[in-house]
């Protein structure tokens, strides 16, 4: 008996050490900026890894989704009568919740999970330690750069999506289906607020940038250096991360609307 | 591994298409001009009840915005709700005596602010007050009062006809 609470008692700490480390490498990620002529090449070599390469799959599944959202709601809508709102329906949807929310999770899926791939091997194969024996600091060297390229590329792969989704939903309603043009863009701009809608769906995909980096990151760090180790990091990434942004966006959309 | 040239020019290309998203996004889809639409003069009005009005509900004249609410505040004296609203300046010659309504678009739509010209050669500048109001019809208050005349027939109404 008093074993078994003792091994409550060791997950318990086991559980709150894991989340000590992360916060440990989070703060020195963001904390050890190196000098900046030598780090921002690195930043911008990550933005190019994490953000450039993953706007292929945003771009597409932003088109299609905007489209099948034009799609359902105006079938929806017109039962109504109310296929007029279509616009504000499709720029509401992706702006507040599909774009932060469907970014973050394609983001965890393609650059997060490459994030953590590469780190444990890095550390499977001795490479952090040979750099800590040539007394560069990997978290500064490596880690950093990573947390930075997440942290830029996030927000700008939403506000792409948030374009293109619309724009999907465009080339449905309006070209597709036949809704009025000016009706359309109207009823859009008349409902969507520039700071309550785009600035706050923005907002969320900084923060979904934050936590899906650290996870991979912290995962990939703290991976147990054989090939079974990476695998389970590079799934438990994924896992978590979309777990957190998920849980996150209902946090923050309550802030949000509770006026916060 | 592309050298680092390309990768800077392709980050920068990168960082322009977001920048032009957001732009679009601001201008196409939320259509934010308020940015621009600082001008303007402020003048206030009263009212009894201003039901659903919420600030940023437009200003129109003959069905035409010219402005929106920018402010709800209560007078501590008398009660009323006092609702500040910024004109547009194209809009500056408003006579001094109209009238302020609110009314609803539709059955379920907003509320907003309707102001009627009158005639005066006076016009409402920066600070003034419109002096007429009409309060919100708030739809529960007209159906109680409906009920209300069914369930005592011939108290209010008819009083007139009998006499």
């Amino acid at each position: 008996m008093i074993n078994q609470v003792a091994a409550l008692g060791r997950i318990g700490l086991e559980v709150v050490r894991q989340y000590g480390k992360a916060g440990i490498i989070l703060y020195r990620a963001i904390f050890r900026v190196p000098d900046i002529r030598k780090g921002f090449s690195l930043v911008v070599q990550q933005i190019y890894a994490e953000g450039v390469l993953s706007l292929l799959i945003i771009i597409v599944s932003a088109l299609f989704i905007g489209m099948v959202v034009a799609l359902q709601g105006y079938h929806t809508l017109s039962k109504f009568g109310a296929s007029q709102q279509l616009g504000p329906l499709v720029a509401l949807s992706v702006a507040r919740e599909l774009g932060p929310v469907v970014t973050a999770l394609l983001f965890a899926g393609r650059a997060g999970s490459a994030l953590a791939a590469e780190i444990g091997l890095m550390k499977a194969t001795d490479q952090l330690s040979s750099m800590e024996m040539m007394a560069v600091d990997p978290l500064q060297r490596v880690i950093a750069p990573r947390f930075w390229g997440g942290f830029i590329s996030m927000p700008l792969l939403t506000i792409i999506f948030n374009m293109v989704a619309i724009y999907g939903a465009y080339l449905v309603g309006v070209k597709w289906l036949g809704m009025d043009a000016g009706a359309f863009w109207s009823n859009m701009q008349s409902a969507v607020d520039f700071r309550l809608d785009i600035l706050n769906g923005i907002y969320k995909s900084v923060v979904f940038g934050v936590v899906v980096t650290w996870i991979a990151l912290y995962q990939g760090y703290d991976a147990v250096p054989t090939s079974a180790g990476i695998a389970n990091a590079t799934t438990r990434t994924v896992v978590y991360s979309s777990l957190a942004v998920l849980g996150l966006d209902f946090v923050l959309t309550a802030m949000m609307i509770g006026g916060w | 591994m592309l050298s680092q040239r390309v990768i800077e020019t392709t980050v920068g290309l990168f960082l322009l298409a977001a920048l032009l998203a957001l732009i679009t996004l601001a201008f196409k889809v939320s259509g934010l001009t308020t940015f621009f639409k600082q001008e303007g003069y402020n003048i206030t009005a009263a009212f009894d009840d201003i039901g659903q009005l919420k600030v940023r509900g437009s200003v129109k004249i003959g069905g035409v915005t010219i402005g929106e609410v920018t402010d709800i505040t209560i007078d501590p004296v008398s009660y009323r709700a006092v609702v500040t609203m910024r004109i547009s300046s194209a809009v500056s010659d408003i006579p001094n005596d109209s009238s302020a309504s609110i009314l609803t678009a539709g059955l379920l739509g907003d509320n907003y602010i309707a102001i009627t010209p009158m005639y005066s050669k006076e016009f409402l500048k920066n600070g003034s007050e419109i002096q007429e109001t009409h309060s919100a019809m708030i739809l529960e208050k007209l159906i109680g009062q409906f009920l209300f005349s069914i369930g005592h027939p011939g108290e209010k109404s008819t009083e007139g006809v009998k006499e």
